[in-house]
C-alpha cells in the first residue's frame, strides 16, 4: 500500500515538474513584460508597467511582419486547405500497391528539414518567375515564395488531419447517395464535405498557426520581405528587449483564449450527444413496451 | 468528372511543383559552380562535383575541411542526444496518460501540453534566454544562494542549445508515443503483472515493443528536425559552436554562394536520411510503419 | 409501379475467385423476393450487381426488361437498404428521407409535403425534425425504408436491414415489411442468412452456396422437396445419412446406410449404384417400428425436453448425432439415456437426394 502511495507521489512529482518545464521558462519571460527595466528581468520585480506594450504597438517593423504574416497564413491556409483534403481523397481511390509510394510522396516534406524546403522553393521558383521580367516583377516576391513553401509542408499536415477522419468514415453513405440517385459532386458536397467539416475547421487553424509560427523556411524564402518571426528573430538577435515579453505575453492570451473557447464547444457537444442519447433509449425503450 | 480532374490537378500541383521539382532543382543546382547570374548558361557553367569536394577541402587552401565537416558531426549527434533525452523525458508521461490517466484529466494534460506551443519557436528560444544568460534568473539564484560566485556560462557551454532544442520538440516526440501506447490493450499490462513481472521488465518487455513504430517516429520527427533546426542553435548556441544549418544559412545570406549552399543542404539531407534508415533496420522496424 | 428483374447468365469474379456462378433467374415485378445463404455465398454480390456498384463480369442484369449495363447505380430504377442503413448522421429525419427527391431537383415545399406523407406511412408522424441520433433501432429501420421508398423505385433491394436489431424487434419487423411491400406493390429482392425471415416473408426464395444459385422456390417447396443436399441440410434441421443405392424406380430409392437399408422418395431419379444421402427430417421421424425398410435404431444420447416439444439425440455416425423431435401429444414413451430406441418415419416423408455438400453446422 505504502509503495503505491510513494508510486502515486513520484508520478505526481514527475508531472510537475514536466509542467514546470514547459511553462516556467514562459511564466519568467511573462513577468519581464510587466517589469520596468531595460534588460528583460523577472527578479527583483522593481515597479510593474505596460509600457513594453505600447513599445510594441509602436514598433513598425513588427507591424508589418505582423501584416506579412496573416497575408500568408491565409494564403498558405488557402492553398493547403484543398490540396489536403484532394490529397486525402486521392489517397482512398488509389489501388494498394501504389499507396505506400503516394504516400512517402505526400509526406515526405514533414520529414524534410524546413531549411532545405525553404532553399529548394527559391531556388526553383526564381528560375520558373523568370522567365519574363514581367513575370519576375509581379511573382519574385518573398510573400509569394514563402506561401508555396510553406504550402508545401502544411498540405501534408492537412493530408494526415483529413485522413485521421477519412478512416472512419462509413462508405456505405456515400454508395446510400449514389444509389439514392445522387452524381459524384453531389455525393462530395452533400455527404463527404459535410462530414469532413471538423477536419477542415482543424486543418484551417493547424494550417494558419504553423505558418504563422515558421521559422526555417521563411527566413530562406522571405528574400527582402519580412514575417513577425523573422523580425522576431532579428530582433532576439541583436538584443533583448521586454517588448518581446509582451507579445508573448499576448500570444499567450490569445493561446488561452482559444483552448477556452475549444473547452466551450467541446463540452456543448457532449451536452447535445448526451441528449440525443438519452432521447434514443427512450425511444428505444416505447418501442420495446410497444411490441410487448 | 470536373471535381475530379480538379482534386488529381490539386495533388498534381503539389507534388510536383512545391515537392519533387523543387527537390531537384536544389539537386541540380548543387552541382554548379557558383556564378554571377549573366555567366550562368555560358562556357563556364559545366557540371562539377566543386561544392560537394569543398566540404571535405577547403577551396582555396587546399586543407581538409575539419571546420564543417565538424560541424555536420557535430549537429547529427547532438540531434541524437537530443532524441535520446527527450524520450526519457516523455515516456513517462506518454505512458502515464495512454494507460494510467482518467479521460478528464488526460484531456487537461493535452491542453497543457498544445497551449505553450503557439507561442513560436524564437520566442521559446527567447524566454529559455532570459533564464540561461549570464545576468539571468537561473544564474541570479545561483549567486543569490552562493551556489557559484561567478556566473556559469550556460550558452556558451551549449546546455542552453540541447536544453532548446529538447524544449522545442518535446510535443513531438510526446504524441506518436502518446498514440502508440494508447492503442494497447491495458489487460496486456495487467497479464504481465499478475504473471510477476517487475515494472521495468512489463516496459521491456510488453509496452515498449508494442509501441516501438511510435517510438520510432517520434525518434525519427525528433532528429530531423533538430539536425534541421536554425533557431536554436542560432539564439542559445554558444559563441564557438557552428551548427551545420548555420553554415548553409551564411552561403545563402553571407556569402552568396548559393550552389555550395545547396550542396550542403543535399549532404544534411542525405546523412540524416541514410542514418534514420540504418537506426530503423537495427530496431527492426519499417519505414511503413513509422510514417503510419 | 414495379419491375421485374432479369439476371442473365451472370458471373461476377474478384480476380481470381468467383463471387457468383452463372446465375440465371427471374424475378417478376412485384414479387417479395429473397436470396438464402450463409455469408460468403454471393448473395450480397448479387444484390450490388442489380443495384449497380458492380458490373457482372459476365451475362447480364435486365430490370424492367431493359438492359443495365452501363447504367450506373444512381440511373437505376432501384433503391438499396444497407445492412448498417447507411443513414446520413448529420441530417434530420425529413431531410434523409427526401434526399433522394433533392438530388433530383424537386423543390422544398414538395418535398416537405411527401416527406410528411412517408412519416406518416413508418408511423414517425411529426418526426421530420429530429436527428438520427434521437432515433430508436426500429425507428431508424423506419427512415432507412421511407428514404428508399421516397425516390418511388421499381425495385427494392434489402440487404439484412434487420440483423442490427433484437430479436423481438425482428420478429415485428417482419410483418411490417411486409405489409410495406402488399402496400405499396413494388418489387422487393431480400438478402438474409435468415431462413426464417425468408420463409415467412418470401413469395419465393433462391438458395445459394459458393456462388451458385442451388435451387429457386416457394418456401413450403424448399423446405419440404429441396433440390440439393445443401438446401435439405441448410433449411430446417435435417437427419442425412449417408449410402449407395441398391434399389430404385421412379418413385422411391432405397440407400444401404450405416443404419441399414432404408428407403425414401427419388425424385431426382437417382440409379443403382449411385452415391445418395436420405434425409428424413426431426419432426418427420416417429419413436417405434414400422416397416422394416423404414425403421433403425440406435443409442439414446440424450433427451431435451423444451415444453412443447421433446428433442431426443441419438448416436449417429462421428459427431453428428440424429435428432428426433417429438410432440406433446404424441403417444409414444419418451426413453431413457443410454436405451437403444427405434425409429421409423413414413416412407414420403425421407427423401434421397444424390450426394454433395452440406450446410456446416
Amino acid at each position: 500500500m505504502t509503495s503505491k502511495l510513494i508510486m502515486k507521489g513520484m508520478v505526481g512529482f514527475y508531472i510537475f515538474l514536466f509542467f514546470f518545464y514547459l511553462f516556467g521558462p514562459l511564466l519568467v519571460m511573462g513577468i519581464t513584460a510587466f517589469n520596468t527595466p531595460n534588460y528583460p528581468q523577472a527578479y527583483p520585480f522593481e515597479a510593474f508597467t505596460l509600457d513594453w506594450f505600447v513599445k510594441l504597438w509602436n514598433h513598425r517593423a513588427m507591424m508589418e511582419g505582423l501584416r506579412n504574416s496573416v497575408i500568408i497564413g491565409l494564403g498558405v491556409v488557402a492553398i493547403s486547405v484543398p490540396v489536403g483534403l484532394a490529397a486525402s481523397i486521392i489517397m482512398n481511390q488509389i489501388y494498394h500497391r501504389a499507396r505506400g509510394l503516394y504516400y512517402l510522396v505526400t509526406i515526405s516534406p514533414l520529414l524534410t528539414p524546413g531549411v532545405i524546403i525553404g532553399i529548394s522553393t527559391v531556388i526553383f521558383w526564381k528560375d520558373v518567375m523568370s522567365i519574363t521580367d514581367v513575370t519576375k516583377g509581379l511573382f519574385y516576391k518573398g510573400i509569394i515564395l514563402t506561401i508555396l513553401g510553406q504550402a508545401s509542408f502544411v498540405s501534408a499536415y492537412c493530408l494526415l488531419i483529413f485522413m485521421a477522419r477519412l478512416t472512419r468514415f462509413d462508405r456505405a453513405q456515400e454508395e446510400a447517395a449514389l444509389d439514392l440517385g445522387a452524381s459524384y459532386p453531389q455525393v462530395f458536397w452533400h455527404i463527404l464535405l459535410p462530414y469532413l467539416k471538423p477536419a477542415v475547421v482543424s486543418a484551417v487553424v493547424i494550417g494558419f498557426l504553423s505558418s504563422f509560427e515558421n521559422y526555417n523556411t521563411t527566413t530562406f524564402a522571405i528574400l527582402a520581405d519580412k514575417t513577425l518571426v523573422t523580425v522576431l528573430a532579428g530582433e532576439v538577435r541583436q538584443g533583448t528587449t521586454p517588448a518581446l515579453s509582451a507579445l508573448a505575453v499576448i500570444i499567450i492570451g490569445f493561446s488561452l483564449l482559444g483552448a477556452i473557447c475549444y473547452e466551450v464547444a467541446k463540452r456543448r457537444e457532449q451536452i447535445r450527444a448526451d441528449r440525443a442519447q438519452r432521447q434514443a433509449q427512450i425511444a428505444e425503450r416505447n418501442e420495446v413496451e410497444a411490441i410487448a | 468528372m470536373l471535381l475530379g480532374i480538379i482534386f488529381i490537378a490539386l495533388v498534381a500541383f503539389w507534388t510536383l511543383f512545391l515537392v519533387a521539382l523543387p527537390y531537384l532543382y536544389m539537386v541540380v543546382e548543387s552541382f554548379h559552380p557558383n556564378l554571377p547570374p549573366i555567366r550562368r548558361g555560358g562556357p563556364d557553367d559545366f557540371v562539377t562535383l566543386t561544392q560537394y569536394k569543398s566540404f571535405f577541402v577547403t577551396p582555396n587552401s587546399g586543407t581538409v575541411n575539419w571546420t564543417h565537416m565538424g560541424a555536420f558531426g557535430f549537429s547529427i549527434i547532438a540531434s541524437i542526444a537530443v532524441t535520446a533525452l527527450n524520450f526519457a523525458i516523455c515516456y513517462p508521461l506518454a505512458y502515464y496518460m495512454a494507460q494510467a490517466g482518467t479521460p478528464q484529466k488526460v484531456r487537461t494534460l493535452m491542453l497543457c501540453l498544445i497551449v505553450p506551443y503557439w507561442v513560436n519557436e524564437i520566442l521559446r528560444a527567447f524566454s529559455l534566454r532570459l533564464l540561461l544568460a549570464s545576468k539571468g534568473l537561473i544564474n541570479q539564484i545561483l549567486m543569490g544562494t552562493g551556489i557559484t560566485d561567478v556566473p556559469i556560462d550556460f550558452l556558451g557551454n551549449n546546455t542552453g542549445l540541447y536544453v532548446g532544442l529538447s524544449y522545442a520538440y518535446l510535443l513531438v516526440m510526446m504524441f506518436p508515443l502518446y498514440n502508440a501506447i494508447e492503442s494497447l490493450d491495458r489487460n496486456q499490462i495487467e497479464a504481465a503483472r499478475d504473471l510477476g513481472a517487475p515494472w521495468w521488465r512489463i516496459h521491456k518487455d510488453v509496452v515498449i515493443p508494442y509501441a516501438k513504430p511510435g517510438i520510432a517516429s517520434g525518434c525519427t520527427m525528433v532528429f530531423m528536425l533538430s539536425a534541421g533546426s536554425l533557431a536554436a542553435p542560432q539564439f542559445l548556441g554558444g559563441p564557438r559552436t557552428l551548427w551545420f544549418t548555420a553554415i548553409v544559412y551564411d552561403f545563402f545570406f553571407q556569402n552568396f554562394n548559393w550552389p555550395r549552399g545547396a550542396a550542403y543542404a543535399f549532404i544534411l539531407l542525405t546523412g540524416c536520411i541514410i542514418l534514420v534508415m540504418a537506426m530503423l533496420r537495427l530496431f527492426k522496424v519499417s519505414l511503413g510503419e513509422t510514417i503510419k | 409501379m414495379s419491375a421485374g428483374v432479369e439476371l442473365d447468365h451472370v458471373t461476377v469474379r474478384f480476380g481470381e475467385f468467383t463471387a457468383v456462378d452463372n446465375a440465371t433467374l427471374d424475378i417478376k415485378g412485384g414479387e417479395f423476393f429473397s436470396f438464402l445463404g450463409p455469408s460468403g455465398c454471393g448473395k450480397t454480390t448479387i444484390l450490388r450487381t442489380v443495384s449497380g456498384f458492380l458490373d457482372p463480369s459476365e451475362g447480364m442484369v435486365k430490370i424492367g426488361g431493359q438492359n443495365m449495363t452501363g447504367i450506373g447505380p444512381n440511373k437505376r430504377p432501384t433503391a438499396l437498404i444497407f445492412q448498417n442503413l447507411a443513414l446520413f448522421p448529420l441530417m434530420t429525419v425529413a431531410e434523409n428521407i427526401t434526399y433522394g427527391l433533392r438530388v433530383r431537383g424537386v423543390d422544398k415545399t414538395a418535398r416537405t409535403k411527401k416527406a410528411n406523407e412517408l412519416l406518416d406511412l413508418i408511423a414517425l408522424p411529426g418526426q421530420g425534425d429530429k436527428l438520427m441520433s434521437e432515433l430508436s433501432g426500429g425507428q431508424k429501420q423506419r427512415v432507412a425504408i421511407a428514404r428508399a421508398l421516397a425516390v418511388q423505385p421499381k425495385v427494392l433491394l434489402l440487404d439484412e436491414p434487420l440483423s442490427a436489431l433484437d430479436l423481438k424487434l425482428r420478429q415485428h419487423m417482419r410483418s411490417e415489411l411486409r405489409s410495406i411491400q402488399r402496400m405499396v406493390g413494388i418489387t422487393f429482392i431480400y438478402i438474409t442468412h435468415d431462413q426464417g425471415e425468408a420463409l415467412t416473408m418470401s413469395d419465393r426464395i433462391a438458395v445459394m452456396s459458393d456462388g451458385v444459385i442451388q435451387q429457386v422456390a416457394d418456401g413450403k417447396a424448399v423446405y419440404d422437396d429441396p433440390a440439393t443436399s445443401f438446401v435439405a441440410s441448410f433449411v430446417g434441421e435435417n437427419n442425412p445419412f449417408v449410402g449407395i443405392i441398391t434399389r430404385a424406380d421412379s418413385s422411391y430409392a432405397v440407400v444401404d446406410t450405416l443404419f441399414g437399408t432404408l428407403r425414401g422418395r427419388n425424385p431426382k431419379g437417382l440409379k443403382v449404384g449411385d452415391k445418395a444421402i436420405l434425409f428424413v427430417r426431426p419432426e418427420s421421424a416417429k419413436l417405434g417400428t414400422g416397416a422394416a425398410d423404414t425403421t433403425f435404431s440406435s443409442k439414446v444420447k440424450s433427451v431435451a425436453f423444451e415444453g412443447n416439444m421433446t428433442h431426443v439425440f441419438l448416436e449417429g455416425v462421428g459427431k453428428k448425432d440424429v435428432t428426433i423431435t417429438v410432440g406433446r401429444h404424441s403417444s409414444a414413451d419418451i426413453p431413457a439415456q443410454d436405451e437403444i430406441a427405434s425409429v421409423t418415419y413414413d416412407v414420403d416423408l425421407g427423401l434421397v437426394l444424390p450426394e454433395g455438400k452440406m450446410a456446416r453446422e
